[in-house]
């Protein structure tokens, strides 16, 4: 038990204890605020499936396209040591794409829908290769290359459709973006469960997630190890253009619309601060991928929170700057640094050598 | 560092090469818009109003190239710049003091500074996650003060913003005979004096050109006992206080608070510091090249416009591709002096 303690307050819970303390406060806050906020009813939807419903619920499926571009971020963020700032356009793009492609066709079935699928994850990987090259090959700051992108692609989205907002209706398409008959939990969730194990599976069969971290740490080192780190950071930034496109077709099944202007908007800053959230450094270097997850869901889970204290939706993001920067001034390797010596001499009274901060 | 003196005794740096490759772009640029467009580009009026209608966008961009210079990223400006106009039109409408509203503007910015700043160098937080909690703040504060858009109702600012300077021999001859003077809004004279003054301020004191050794290397810069935490906790104080500042010309500008106003500034603040030659890595930048940066980007809008490619999509699509071709250019020119060095 007291090993544990110290654990937690004289080391921290490593790169996760930002994510996971921010849930429990949230959680105690939610619990003394309105102990109702957690309960899960089961109903019946329009289509007469049974499904869950809740608060828990809408916090889980709202955050998924956030969670699925939070874990490509965070490739690109260890790999590349900066973030890519136009995946909400780019995803746009691809959601523009995928719509493109359903509506092209004479009747929508699932071979259609697999194929405008693809056609989007094609578009997106050429968007993301373009950024990748930037990076990769001219040495580009990453923020500074998607700068590109962010001010041209949801132009780029707007002339794919002609400047209409078209929208697809099929059974689908509902099931994609909503519930699959049958299934209680909303199918966003399970596309990101899916593709949180492929990224497992990825990791668990390449040397990927060691590559990464090793080029992000020190490019030229990794380079002088026979690891070839332009192809990572490219690699990188094709693996986001994948993750781009999961989420602007799950965006786009959502709506059953494709809305250029509107479709994930601002989602880029949310996927940063959900890396950051979890711990990752944004300089590039080792990374968890769980965390960003995690980070993902703790701004839902605020957004959520907020939503049900009847904050207006345009005044939210006051409350929710107010909450980062608490958790960032929390994490900071200075105030850490501080808590984990202040801990440790109390602690640890009789031992000669204090407990020093983790990080 | 462009001194085009007649023999030049130490080689181009990268900042001033950088810089004058932009100032020959748009000298370049606006030539060939003259020659193949003509209609306002003859006229002097059209840079004026370019920089009348950017004058925030020029305040805000110095702010920017200071931070980044220093090594840092501020995206804030653009929400702070319209927090600031929100607050200061609807104190001006509730009866304010037109010398109190300016004191509040620079209030504003400055309170943002300071914090952005200290959780920045003294905590040691990503300046990239503490200036975008500063820009939730600032767009949700602004829109909490008023969701409706507001117009300033006040005499004495009125009778200030309706100040303008006019040159009646940079004028043109209208159609109907009239001379039509060039006019420059005091806006304009506000930015250019920042733009002096940063430029003072990163040329000749010792805190300006603190701000160029933390952004090369901060390390080497603590051995030379500079002090890293000061000097970085300045650059987004100073920073701060030009968004505020910002934020006054932007209202004395449009007259109106709104919660967009200025929305995506920072962004184009950014591109323009970028196109001015000024290096995300640090180190490397001049506030001249962020004015001919902002100047650049305004006109390849302008040339759009004016080459009758009026869709919304075009404005956009070309400024990407502009951007990309100035980052490109960029990296190829950084790269291949930097090849020439080693060799």
């Amino acid at each position: 038990m007291k090993n544990a303690f110290k654990r937690i307050f004289g080391t921290g819970l490593g790169q996760l204890t930002i994510p996971i303390i921010s849930i429990l406060l949230l959680v105690v806050f939610n619990l003394i605020r309105d102990p109702s906020f957690f309960s899960i009813g089961i109903m019946h939807n329009n289509d007469g499936n049974i499904v869950l419903a809740g608060n828990l619920i809408s916090i889980i499926n709202g955050a998924s396209e956030l969670a699925v571009l939070a874990m490509g971020m965070t490739l690109v963020t260890a790999a590349c040591g900066g973030q890519d700032i136009s995946v909400g356009a780019a995803a746009a793009i691809a959601g523009s794409a995928f719509v493109k492609v359903l509506k092209s066709a004479p009747a929508i079935n699932g071979g259609i829908v697999v194929l405008a699928f693809f056609s989007a994850c094609l578009v997106a990987v050429i968007f993301a290769s373009f950024n990748g090259t930037l990076v990769a090959v001219f040495k580009i700051q990453p923020m500074i290359a998607t700068l590109i992108l962010y001010t041209c692609g949801r132009s780029i989205a707007y002339w794919i459709n002609g400047g209409a907002t078209p929208t697809v209706s099929s059974p689908i398409i509902t099931g994609i973006g909503s519930f699959i008959p049958g299934i209680p939990v909303p199918t966003p969730v399970i596309i990101v469960l899916v593709m949180a194990v492929l990224f497992k599976l990825l990791f668990h069969f390449t040397s990927l997630e060691l590559f990464t971290q090793s080029v992000g740490i020190n490019g030229s080192a990794a380079r002088l190890n026979g690891i070839n780190s332009t192809f990572i950071k490219l690699l990188s930034f094709i693996i986001l253009g994948v993750c781009v496109a999961v989420a602007g077709c799950i965006g786009v099944s959502r709506l059953g619309l494709i809305n250029h202007e509107t479709l994930l908007l601002d989602v880029e800053m949310d996927a940063i601060l959900a890396v950051a959230i979890g711990g990752n450094n944004l300089g590039g270097g080792k990374f968890k991928i769980g965390g960003s997850i995690l980070g993902a869901y703790v701004i839902q889970m605020l957004t959520i929170t907020l939503y049900a204290m009847k904050v207006s939706s345009t005044d939210v993001k006051a409350y929710k700057a107010i909450v980062i920067i608490l958790l960032v001034v929390i994490g900071s390797p200075v105030v850490k640094a501080k808590f984990g010596k202040f801990m440790g001499n109390v602690m640890k009274k009789n031992k000669k050598v204090p407990v020093k901060g983790a990080e | 560092m462009a001194n085009f003196k007649f023999k030049r005794k130490e080689p181009l740096t990268d900042t001033g090469l950088l810089m004058t490759i932009t100032i020959c772009i748009f000298v370049v640029m606006y030539l060939l818009a003259m020659l193949l467009l003509q209609g306002g580009f003859l006229h002097a009026q059209q840079i004026f109003d370019m920089l009348n209608d950017n004058a925030s966008l020029i305040i805000v961009s110095c702010g920017l190239t200071i931070v980044m210079i220093g090594g840092g990223i501020d995206i804030s400006v653009g929400a702070v710049t319209s927090l600031t106009v929100m607050s200061c039109v609807l104190y001006l409408n509730n009866g304010g003091n037109l010398f109190v509203s300016v004191l509040l503007a620079l209030g504003i910015g400055l309170a943002f500074g300071l914090v952005q700043g200290f959780l920045i160098s003294y905590l040691e937080i990503q300046p990239f996650i503490v200036t975008l909690a500063g820009m939730f703040f600032a767009r949700g504060m602004t829109t909490i003060l008023s969701v409706n858009p507001q117009k300033a109702d006040h005499a004495a600012f009125a009778a200030l913003r309706d100040i303008k300077i006019e040159i009646p021999w940079l004028g043109y001859v209208a159609k109907n005979g009239n001379v039509v003077p060039a006019r420059i809004e005091l806006g304009v004279v506000v930015a250019l004096l920042c733009v002096a003054l940063v430029f003072v301020l990163l040329r000749f004191i010792s805190l300006g050109r603190g701000f160029y050794a933390i952004g090369g290397n901060w390390q080497s810069a603590l051995m030379l006992g500079i002090n890293v935490k000061r000097t970085r906790f300045m650059s987004y104080v100073i920073c701060g206080l030009l968004s505020g500042i910002s934020g006054y010309v932007f209202m004395m500008h449009t007259g109106a608070g709104n919660a967009t106003n200025a929305a995506g500034m920072e962004m184009n603040a950014i591109a323009s510091s970028i196109i001015g030659g000024t290096l995300l890595t640090g180190g490397v930048g001049n506030v001249i090249g962020t004015l001919f940066g902002t100047l650049t980007l305004t006109t390849i809008k302008k040339i759009v416009v004016s080459s009758g490619l009026n869709d919304p999509w075009w404005q956009s699509i070309t400024t990407g591709g502009m951007l990309c071709f100035f980052i490109l250019l960029q990296s190829v020119v950084l790269g291949r002096r930097a090849k020439k060095k080693q060799s």
